[in-house]
């Protein structure tokens, strides 16, 4: 059985925990080091299918407050999907009023995932 | 219009930022309802309305926010507090009788009588002109911070190749953004042999990239006239002096500073309160009170924070002890309080001096390590007894630590002089 371990910096949280990462067999058994449940699922997760939460800014139409609107997928998608949604996000604009959650861009470069407002406008 | 009466509120809060509105909240929960806030920008919020990058809040609402969500849900919560705030409304001055002057375009100069006074003014990044790089002054050379407000509030991209000096947080958030932004980032060069940002940065903002993070390295010299047309970085000794031969030329056409963050702290100064030459904020008691009654200190006005929960928890308790002291006043002692010292790889701690008699049962004392350390201990003394003993896997400067200091550990030790933190190797 093959057993090798990863160590990683957790980076759900600015804390920052040193994690260390158990797989047998390329499955994620154990992981150490970690303060938060958190960080347990990051490690099994970063060592076989990594995930991020994008954000970007988008220009807003017909807004008096703003010219941008702050946005992100509403949840993680896999790393190397990453420049496929800010692509996708070339050209988009929203319209005001926009609301905290407003979905600006329905499932993002095929993850399934929405890109949303993190922002009013 | 200088001879109007001054407008008089219990507790008037400089800042509407991270710091003000958490301090604002506080104090109205504290059961004072007569709060202002005062705010320079046109909207609340303060640097987190620039901040669109995830990974806040995780601490206080047990979910990750971008910074904008992170600001509207204390926004939100004085709005239905009802707690009246001034936009476009900059301080000029704050008396030490607690009288503070403001201008704005809509009311011109205002003067307004404080019972309490929380400054929440945040920081400011260190600008070029406080480092000794080389070279013209051409275009294209940007604080992160500048660079973050062009891109995510004003749309504009600063440059196409960039090199960021320094390994500051918003450096390190700025390296994604523009490489996300379609702009390449050669290098993050840092003249320390450690990074000066968070662990989690340096991951999910370099590595995730393959930018690559130069320690021990700094800039020699800038290119280029009217705009940046290269810079030059080469390799430092221990004395951080640039080592003759390990020059690299970058071309690109942006230089983006990320060298560290300074309290903004002109008014306090101007105030007459005492500044740390450490922190450069006010020093501070239990209660956050700086060396004028009455007036308090919150956020990275006080210290520069990583981590914007502890900026709200810092800031709630800043509030809450203003608000106290407009409803009962404090009657003046003799001292500040035992003491904090910072020795032994501790640079600094908040507060400096602890009054066992006012504190709560538990006090957060932060503070900043000078170096980076591998399993050492962080002792909590009190005269020479130790009280705290804790091990740390990793320390560095670039995170904020704290001990929780109880009251009863004081209380029980009458006549303690001195409250030591310090590292220690076993």
């Amino acid at each position: 059985m093959a057993k090798e371990t990863r160590e990683l910096i957790c980076i759900n949280c600015p804390m920052g925990c040193p994690l260390t990462v158990t797989l047998e067999d390329g499955v994620a058994t154990s992981v150490t080091g970690n303060t938060c449940p958190r960080g347990d699922s990051y490690g099994r997760k970063e060592v076989t299918n990594p995930t991020r939460i994008v954000t970007s800014s988008v220009p807003v139409d017909g807004s008096a407050i703003e010219r941008m609107v702050s946005v992100k997928t509403a949840s993680d998608v896999p790393k190397e999907k990453i420049f496929d949604v800010v692509k996708a996000l070339i050209g988009v604009h929203a319209t005001a009023p926009v609301e905290i959650g407003d979905v600006i861009l329905a499932d993002v470069a095929g993850t399934g995932v929405d890109v949303i407002a993190t922002k009013r406008a | 219009m200088m001879t109007q009466t001054p407008e008089r509120h219990a507790v008037v809060i400089v800042g509407g930022g991270p710091a003000g509105l958490a301090a604002a909240i506080a104090a109205h929960e504290a059961g004072e309802h007569d709060v202002l806030i005062l705010e320079r920008d046109t909207q609340l919020g303060g640097i987190l309305n620039q901040c669109i990058h995830n990974g806040f809040g995780l601490h206080t609402f047990k979910e990750e926010l971008t910074g904008p969500e992170y600001a509207a849900r204390f926004i939100d919560r004085a709005a239905e507090l009802g707690i009246p705030y001034r936009l476009g409304t900059m301080v000029l001055d704050i008396s030490p009788e607690r009288v503070v002057t403001t201008v704005s375009a809509d009311r011109g100069i205002e003067r307004f009588e404080a019972g309490a006074i929380v400054l929440a003014m945040g920081c400011r990044e260190r600008p070029r002109g406080a480092l000794a790089t080389p070279g013209y002054r051409p275009a294209g050379v940007y604080s992160a911070g500048t660079a973050q407000r062009l891109v995510n509030i004003e749309g504009e991209l600063p440059g196409r190749e960039v090199v960021i000096l320094g390994s500051g947080d918003i450096g390190l958030i700025m390296a994604r953004r523009m490489t996300l932004e379609g702009a390449h980032v050669a290098c993050v060069s840092e003249i320390m042999p450690y990074s000066g940002g968070l662990k989690r940065n340096i991951v999910q903002c370099l590595d995730d990239y393959g930018i690559p993070l130069l320690l021990s390295h700094t800039v020699v010299d800038v290119e280029g006239r009217d705009r940046v047309e290269a810079v030059t970085i080469a390799e430092v000794d221990e004395r951080l002096q640039p080592i003759p031969g390990t020059e690299v030329r970058y071309p690109c056409d942006t230089l983006m500073l990320s060298v560290g963050l300074l309290p903004e702290n002109e008014l306090s100064r101007e105030a007459g309160i005492e500044l740390s030459p450490v922190t450069r904020g006010p020093v501070v008691d239990q209660s956050l009170q700086t060396s004028i009654p009455g007036i308090f200190a919150c956020g990275n006005v006080l210290h520069v924070h990583d981590l914007v929960d502890f900026v709200s928890q810092e800031a709630a308790a800043a509030g809450a002890q203003a608000a106290r002291f407009a409803q009962e006043g404090v009657e003046p002692t003799e001292t500040r309080g035992i003491p904090v010292k910072a020795i032994d790889g501790v640079r600094y701690t908040v507060p400096s001096y602890v009054d066992p008699q006012k504190m709560d049962d538990t006090l957060t004392v932060r503070f900043r390590v000078a170096n980076e350390y591998r399993n050492r201990y962080v002792s909590v003394y009190l005269d020479d007894e130790r009280i705290q003993h804790r091990k740390k896997r990793v320390m560095a400067p670039g995170e904020m630590e704290q001990v929780v200091l109880k009251r009863a550990d004081l209380m029980e030790r009458a006549g303690v002089s001195s409250i030591t933190v310090k590292l220690e190797e076993e």
